[in-house]
C-alpha cells in the first residue's frame, strides 16, 4: 500500500496507468454508458472493480485503471463525469489514497519445488489457501506493482492460472473518496 | 375523423369508434386505475405535450390505445425516421421536447438516425418505444431488438422500465433531462406488459438525480477574467453557436457586441440568434461560410465562443486556427471545455445568464480600426453568384430572403443547397433556422419543417431541400398531405448528390462516382398522386411569381421543384483540414490537392 496513488506505467504501451474512481447510481446499463465512454475513443480498461456502497444501495463505486495521455484522459473523466447516472468520477493520480489489489495463483509446485516457492510467498506475505499434490493456490494482498514482482517471481515455476481483482482504492482521511 | 375535442388524427378508427369514452380525457375516473400505457400518456398530458409523432406495431398498441382518448394529436407518420425529424424540428422551432411513439424491433431501430440527429445539435426529444413483454426480453422474440443496447451512444439518457411504479418518475425524469441544461434525446423502452399492468404510482413533481449538474452562472472569478481579456482586446470577435439560441441569448448578446463594439459570427446552427441583417452580424463562418466572416476569426485577436463547440467545420485546420488570439469559451457542458481545444478563460453556464453577467463589466473595446478593416472585408468580398446560365440555387434563395423568407422558419437538408441557404438566407430570428449540423443527416429538413409547422402553425414555414435528401423522407408527404400541413418545400433539384459532387470534381479529377442520381422522379406529379399543390420552377424570371404564389397558398402543403444549374458549386469553400487563410473565394483554374480533413 502506498500514500499516493501510483503512477505505474503499462507494460504494453509504457503510458502511465491512471486511477479512476467513479461514483455511479446502481441503474442498469450504467457499467456499459461508463465503459462506452472508453470504447468511443479505443481506449483499454486494464481492470474494473465495482462495489455497492455498503450505506446507501442506490449507489455502486467503480474503481477503473486505464492508461492513456493525460489530456485525453481528462476529457474521458469529463464524458463519465457527465452521464446521468454518474455522480463523480475523479482521477486519483497523485492524490493521497489508500489502494491495493488482490491476486489468486494457482502454480505447480511438486516437492522438489515447494520450499522454494513458500519461502517467496512468505517474503511476500502471501497466504497459502489451496495445497494438492502437485499445486498450490497462494493468496497476496497490496500493490500492484508488488503483485507483478511477486507473479514475475513464480512464473517460472509454472503458472496454471491468475486472477487479479484490480486496483481498489480509497482516499485517506474523513471524506469519502 | 374527429373525437369528442374535435381534433382530428390521421388515423382512421375502425375499431372502437363507438366505445364509450370517459370524460376528462385519459384521466381516471370512477377509481378505475390507469394502466401503464395510460399513465405515461398521463405523464406527457402534464408536461404540456401537444402533439406526438409515431407509427404503432405490436408492442406499442397500449401506447396507442391510451392516445385514442388523449387531447394530445397524434400525427401518424409514414416511416420512424420521419417521427423523429418530425419532433426535432417542433422542437427546434418551440424550444419545447418533441416526442416520439414508435413500436419495438425495426420500429424503434428506425429512430436511431433521428436520435444522433438531435445528439449532436442538442435537441430535447423523447422517444417512447414499445417493447417486447417482459418474460420474452432477451430471447429473440419477434420484433425484438435491444434497443436501450442500439442506442446508448446516441441518446443523452435512456431508461428500460420493468417496474409499472416507475412510469411516473421516469416519464419526469426523461423530460427534465432532454430539456434541461445541454438537452438532448431521451429514451424510454416500455415493455408492452408494463404497459398493460395497472399502475397505481402517483405523480412525481420532482426529480432527484443526484449525477445530474447544470451550472447556471458562470464563476464570477472567471466572469473577471474574461472581462479583463475583453478589455484589453483590440479585434474581438464574438462566435454564436447552438448554445446561444438555446438559451435566448440574442438580445443580451446583441447589447454585449454593441457595448463591446464587436463583430459576430454565427455558426451554421447560430443562425438567428443575432440577426444576421444586423450591421454587426457577418453571418456564417467555417467552411462555406462568408469570406469576410472567416476574415475576420482569422484576424482577430480575442475569440468568444458563446454556445459553440469548435466544430472541425469553423476551426478548419486547428493547429493555425486563431493561434494567437485569446479564447473564451462559454457553454453549459464542461466536457466541451478543453474537448478540441485549450481556452485562456471557461464560462460554465447558461449562454443568455453568462452574458447578461458579464454585461456590467465590460465596457467599449478599442476597436474603431478593427471595424473599419472588416467592413472593408465585408465590401470586398461579398457573397456573388453568376447572374447568368440558367436557373441558379443562390438566385432562388436570395430572392426567397427578399420576399420573406428571412423571417420564416426556414429548415434544410444537408449538401450544397444547405450551404447556399445558409449564406443567402439571413436568419434574423431565434429558433427560425432549423438544420442538421452535427450529424448531417440527409432528409432532415422536410419532416423537420412538418413538426416545425405544427408547433409554430402562425409561422410561414419553408422546406429547404435538395433532390437527394428528399427522396429519403418524402413517404411523409402523406402525412403533410392528409394534416393538411402547410409547409412549402423547396427542391434545389440538380440531379446530383451536389456537394460530394463538387468534392469529385475540385479533387479527385472530377471522377463521379456514385454522384449522378439518374431516375429522379418528376416531383410535381409525384406531389400531385398526394394531392398536393405543386409548381415547376426552370426559368429565373420566373423565380419571384412561383415563390410568391407558394407563400400565398397555405391551404396545405405544397412542392416547388426548381430544376437549377446540375454543376454549380458553393464557394467559398475551406477544403476540410485546410486553414481558414486557405480559403477558396473564387472557383479554382487549377486542380487542387486532395483535403487532409474527415469529410
Amino acid at each position: 500500500m502506498s500514500s499516493l496513488a501510483t503512477v505505474a506505467s503499462n507494460p504494453t504501451s509504457n503510458l502511465p496507468l491512471h486511477t479512476i474512481s467513479v461514483l455511479v447510481r446502481n441503474q442498469p446499463g450504467v457499467l456499459v454508458r461508463v465503459a462506452l465512454v472508453f470504447a468511443r475513443r479505443g481506449y483499454n480498461i486494464e481492470s474494473l472493480v465495482v462495489s455497492a456502497d455498503p450505506a446507501n444501495a442506490e449507489f455502486s463505486r467503480m474503481t477503473i485503471t486505464c492508461s492513456g495521455d493525460p489530456e485525453t484522459l481528462e476529457q474521458i473523466i469529463k464524458q463519465v463525469a457527465k452521464l446521468v447516472d454518474v455522480v463523480r468520477a475523479i482521477d486519483h493520480t497523485g492524490q493521497a489514497v489508500v489502494e491495493t489489489e488482490i491476486a489468486l495463483i494457482k502454480i505447480k509446485a511438486d516437492l522438489t519445488e515447494r520450499t522454494e516457492i513458500l519461502q517467496s510467498a512468505e517474503h511476500y506475505k502471501a497466504k497459502v489457501v489451496d495445497c494438492s499434490a502437485s499445486s498450490l493456490v497462494l493468496r497476496v494482498t497490496g500493490a500492484s506493482e508488488k503483485l507483478d514482482s511477486f507473479i514475475t517471481l513464480l512464473r517460472p515455476f509454472g503458472l496454471v492460472e491468475l486472477v487479479r481483482s484490480g486496483k481498489i482504492l480509497m482516499t485517506r482521511g474523513p471524506e469519502a473518496t | 375523423m374527429a373525437n369528442k375535442n374535435g381534433k382530428k388524427t390521421t388515423t382512421s378508427r375502425k375499431t372502437g369508434g363507438n366505445a364509450p369514452k370517459a370524460a376528462g380525457s385519459t384521466a381516471q375516473s370512477g377509481g378505475k386505475i390507469a394502466s401503464g400505457g395510460e399513465k405515461v400518456v398521463q405523464c406527457l398530458e402534464r408536461e404540456g405535450v401537444e402533439v406526438v409523432f409515431g407509427l404503432p406495431g405490436g408492442a406499442a398498441i397500449p401506447l396507442f390505445d391510451a392516445l385514442y382518448e388523449s387531447k394530445i394529436k397524434l400525427i401518424l407518420t409514414r416511416h420512424e425516421q420521419g417521427a423523429t425529424h418530425m419532433a426535432d424540428g417542433y422542437a427546434r422551432a418551440t424550444g419545447k421536447p418533441g416526442v416520439v411513439v414508435v413500436t419495438s424491433g425495426p420500429g424503434a431501430t428506425n429512430t436511431v438516425t433521428g436520435l444522433l440527429t438531435a445528439l449532436s445539435d442538442s435537441v430535447p426529444m423523447i422517444v417512447l418505444c414499445g417493447q417486447v413483454i417482459r418474460p420474452m426480453l432477451g430471447k429473440d422474440g419477434f420484433q425484438e431488438a435491444d434497443v436501450t443496447g442500439i442506442t446508448y451512444a446516441a441518446v443523452k439518457h435512456s431508461f428500460l422500465v420493468k417496474n409499472v411504479e416507475d412510469i411516473p418518475r421516469v416519464l419526469k425524469e426523461a423530460f427534465f433531462i432532454a430539456s434541461s441544461g445541454r438537452p438532448g434525446p431521451v429514451l424510454i423502452d416500455l415493455p408492452k406488459d408494463v404497459l398493460a399492468s395497472p399502475c397505481a404510482a402517483p405523480f412525481v413533481d420532482k426529480v432527484e438525480l443526484p449525477g445530474y449538474h447544470v451550472p447556471e452562472h458562470a464563476d464570477p472569478a472567471a466572469l473577471k477574467q474574461a472581462a479583463a481579456f475583453l478589455a484589453k482586446a483590440r479585434k474581438p470577435i464574438l462566435l454564436v453557436g447552438h448554445g446561444a439560441v438555446l438559451s435566448n441569448a440574442g438580445k443580451a448578446l446583441l447589447k454585449f457586441a454593441e457595448k463591446l463594439n464587436t463583430p459576430v459570427v454565427n455558426t451554421l446552427l447560430g443562425k438567428g440568434a443575432v440577426p444576421e441583417d444586423h450591421p454587426l452580424n457577418l453571418g456564417m463562418l467555417g467552411m462555406h461560410g462568408t469570406a469576410y466572416a472567416n476574415k475576420a476569426v482569422d484576424g482577430c485577436d480575442l475569440i468568444m465562443s458563446i454556445g459553440s463547440r469548435w466544430d472541425d467545420r469553423i476551426t478548419g485546420k486547428l493547429s493555425v486556427f486563431c493561434k494567437d488570439a485569446v479564447k473564451i469559451h462559454v457553454d453549459i457542458d464542461i466536457a466541451e471545455f478543453g474537448k478540441v481545444l485549450r481556452p485562456d478563460v471557461c464560462l460554465a453556464g447558461d449562454a443568455r445568464l453568462v452574458i447578461e453577467d458579464l454585461l456590467p463589466l465590460v465596457g467599449r473595446c478599442d476597436s474603431d480600426e478593427w471595424m473599419d478593416q472588416v467592413g472593408t472585408w465585408r465590401e470586398q468580398f461579398p457573397l456573388h453568384y453568376p447572374k447568368k446560365g440558367g436557373l441558379r440555387a443562390q438566385h432562388i434563395l436570395d430572392r426567397l430572403d427578399q420576399l420573406g423568407g428571412r423571417d420564416s422558419i426556414i429548415t434544410t437538408d444537408v449538401g450544397q443547397h444547405q450551404m447556399w441557404a445558409a449564406q443567402f438566407l439571413r436568419t434574423t430570428k431565434n429558433h427560425h433556422w432549423l438544420s442538421s449540423g452535427g450529424a448531417g443527416t440527409m432528409g432532415f429538413g422536410f419532416p423537420a419543417a412538418i413538426g416545425a409547422k405544427l408547433g409554430c402553425p402562425d409561422k410561414p414555414v419553408w422546406a429547404v431541400v435538395g433532390d437527394g435528401g428528399f427522396q429519403m423522407t418524402l413517404c411523409e408527404l402523406a402525412t403533410a398531405a392528409v394534416n393538411k400541413i402547410a409547409v412549402k418545400v423547396l427542391i434545389i433539384n440538380n440531379h446530383f448528390l451536389g456537394m460530394v459532387r463538387q468534392w469529385q470534381e475540385l479533387f479527385y479529377e472530377n471522377r463521379l462516382s456514385g454522384t449522378d442520381l439518374e431516375g429522379n422522379p418528376d416531383f410535381v406529379a409525384l406531389a400531385e398522386a398526394y394531392g398536393i399543390k405543386a409548381f415547376h420552377l426552370r426559368r429565373a424570371a420566373d423565380v419571384d411569381k412561383v415563390l410568391e404564389t407558394a407563400m400565398q397558398y397555405n391551404e396545405g402543403p405544397c412542392v416547388i421543384d426548381a430544376e437549377v444549374v446540375k454543376e454549380d458549386n458553393v464557394f467559398p469553400m475551406i477544403p476540410a483540414g485546410a486553414a481558414l487563410c486557405d480559403m477558396i473565394i473564387e472557383p479554382p483554374k487549377a486542380a487542387l490537392e486532395k483535403p487532409t480533413g474527415s469529410t
